[in-house]
């Protein structure tokens, strides 16, 4: 295998084998954010039982910072109530990956982005908001 | 595992024949090409004998040559230099809109200064139009800047048809030659140039040495003062290694420039269209024709040029892609934008460029892997159509 200059080994892992990719089939709620004319969109659906994430999949178009914070967020928030996961920042994702190149550190807000409009949406039909 | 670079619009590997011709001027042969000694003596002889040829190469004189650093330092030397040198004849520069950022900085740097530049624009296979050139011309007009070939997208323009309108105004014209420079042949004559920037790191010489072309009689104000040395024109001890380096690169590309040219165009034709029929939704950017014979640049629809690019790197396949996400800009390639390629599509493009240790055998390894590749990120694609494959 090949080192790859730019990113850590966590966050190649989190690249080159992400977690919860896909679509959910029956998802309580469903968020995008970013878009394709900056280079990234990232799509997360929610499965939520008793106020808790039971199930997450995510689709992005991005580059290697985008896919890598999409799947360890989706990681780190399965399980999780719906506060928890919103108390879940872009930071923490990034520390979890073991660091970010700084000029990627935006791309960590994508799936903090795209998660709290997956929540909005799940609060909105069950009218929570 | 094999690595296989396809990076050599970046850089090309110094050939082994140019470190060998180096070593003896970075231990024994010491002197300063200025010095009146014999130590003097010898670092001027190795320096005009490298100048010499490689001037005989572009069908210039040695006096028309000024070593520089490379082809950064030489595109601002250039358009720096000759605009203040004519600032009381004019204050417009014309150049396109698909330069190197070399060319479009110190053209934006000028700006700021007093001068006006119009970027011309150009067609959706990178061609700059001979006849805007000429409709751009005005009383103020000092300078013309058009690249020879393109970095990116390998668009060879039509530098002869542009130097006879620059000629037939009276207009200075230069061309940055960086990508083109001992991979096809250029005779500054038959080009109409005034001005070459030429850079020795794409033609397998070391890096950090560069000329330009400076035709007899236009005069330009150095960018570096404090010496004598190449007539006035650059201050600043002569870097003896490079330039020997650079004169035996220019003689290896002319025992072997046109079989390379063949060559690699083979290749690359190859990779092209094997790449665009193992690939639904991919496109080739650049000219299907003009362009250099090393450049291959593909779109790929709804994935990011980052990814392909690491898990091509993964593979031991070096590439390069006009993605944002790999510039600190955050902005996709000036030049895709500049052939109307949608934002979406300019993120999703990669770039490969052969060199002369590209083999067959790498370009069918490519060919390989890439559409499982395309296909493994189309499928966590939000932008994908359902059920969309390679």
């Amino acid at each position: 295998m090949t080192q790859t200059g730019a990113y850590n080994d966590k966050v190649m892992d989190h690249f080159r084998n992400p977690r919860n990719v896909g679509e959910l089939e029956h998802p309580d709620g469903v968020g995008t954010a970013g878009n394709p004319v900056c280079g990234d969109i990232m799509e997360i659906s929610i499965q939520v039982e008793d106020d808790v994430i039971k199930d997450v999949r995510f689709r992005t178009f991005g580059c290697g910072a985008a896919i890598a914070t999409s799947s360890m967020t989706t990681e780190m928030v399965k399980g999780k109530t719906i506060d928890e996961a919103l108390a879940v920042s872009n930071k923490a994702v990034a520390e979890a990956l073991g660091g970010l190149p700084p000029i990627k550190m935006h791309c960590s807000v994508l799936a903090e982005e795209a998660l709290r409009s997956a929540i909005d949406d799940y609060r909105r039909r069950n009218g929570k908001s | 595992m094999k690595r296989i670079y396809l990076d050599h619009a970046a850089t090309t590997p110094t050939a082994p024949e140019v470190a060998q011709a180096m070593l003896p001027y970075l231990s024994g042969v010491y002197g300063n090409a200025s010095s009146l000694h014999s130590f003097g003596l010898e670092a001027r002889t190795a320096v005009e004998e490298a100048r010499a040829r490689i001037a005989s190469f572009m069908g210039a004189k040695p006096e028309e040559i000024v070593f520089t650093s490379g082809g950064t330092e030489s595109d601002n030397f250039i358009i720096k230099g000759f605009a203040l040198s004519r600032r009381n004849k004019g204050n417009h520069i014309i150049t396109s809109s698909i330069e190197h950022h070399a060319v479009l900085e110190t053209c934006k740097f000028l700006q700021g200064q007093g001068f006006s530049v119009t970027y011309l624009p150009v067609d959706e296979n990178g061609l700059v139009n001979p006849d805007d050139v000429k409709k751009a011309i005005t009383a103020e007009t000092i300078l013309i800047s058009v690249m020879h070939g393109n970095n990116e997208i390998g668009t060879i323009e039509p530098i002869a048809e542009i130097g006879a309108v620059a000629r037939e105004h009276g207009v200075a014209f230069h061309s940055d030659a960086v990508q083109t420079f001992g991979h096809i042949p250029i005779d500054v004559n038959d080009l109409q140039v005034d001005f070459l920037s030429v850079s020795a790191h794409k033609l397998y010489g070391p890096k950090g040495i560069g000329l330009t072309y400076v035709r007899n009689g236009m005069k330009i104000i150095p960018l570096l003062h404090g010496g004598d040395q190449e007539r006035r024109r650059r201050a600043s001890t002569l870097n003896i290694p490079g330039i020997v380096g650079f004169g035996r690169a220019v003689e290896l590309a002319g025992s072997d420039m046109r079989a390379e040219l063949s060559r690699q165009s083979v290749l690359r034709d190859r990779l092209a269209s094997g790449l665009l029929s193992a690939v639904e939704d991919s496109r080739l950017n650049g000219h299907p024709i003009r362009r250099l014979p090393n450049n291959v640049n593909i779109s790929f629809a709804f994935v990011e040029g980052e990814g392909l690019l690491l898990n091509l790197d993964m593979e031991g396949i070096a590439v390069s892609t006009g993605s944002a996400c790999t510039s600190s800009s955050l902005e996709p390639s000036h030049v895709l934008a500049a052939i109307g390629l949608p934002v979406e599509l300019a993120h999703g493009s990669l770039r490969f460029s052969l060199g002369r240790d590209t083999t067959q055998q790498d370009i069918e390894r490519v060919l390989q892997v890439m559409p499982g590749i395309v296909y493994r990120l189309r499928a966590m694609s939000p932008l994908a159509r359902k059920g969309a494959t390679a």
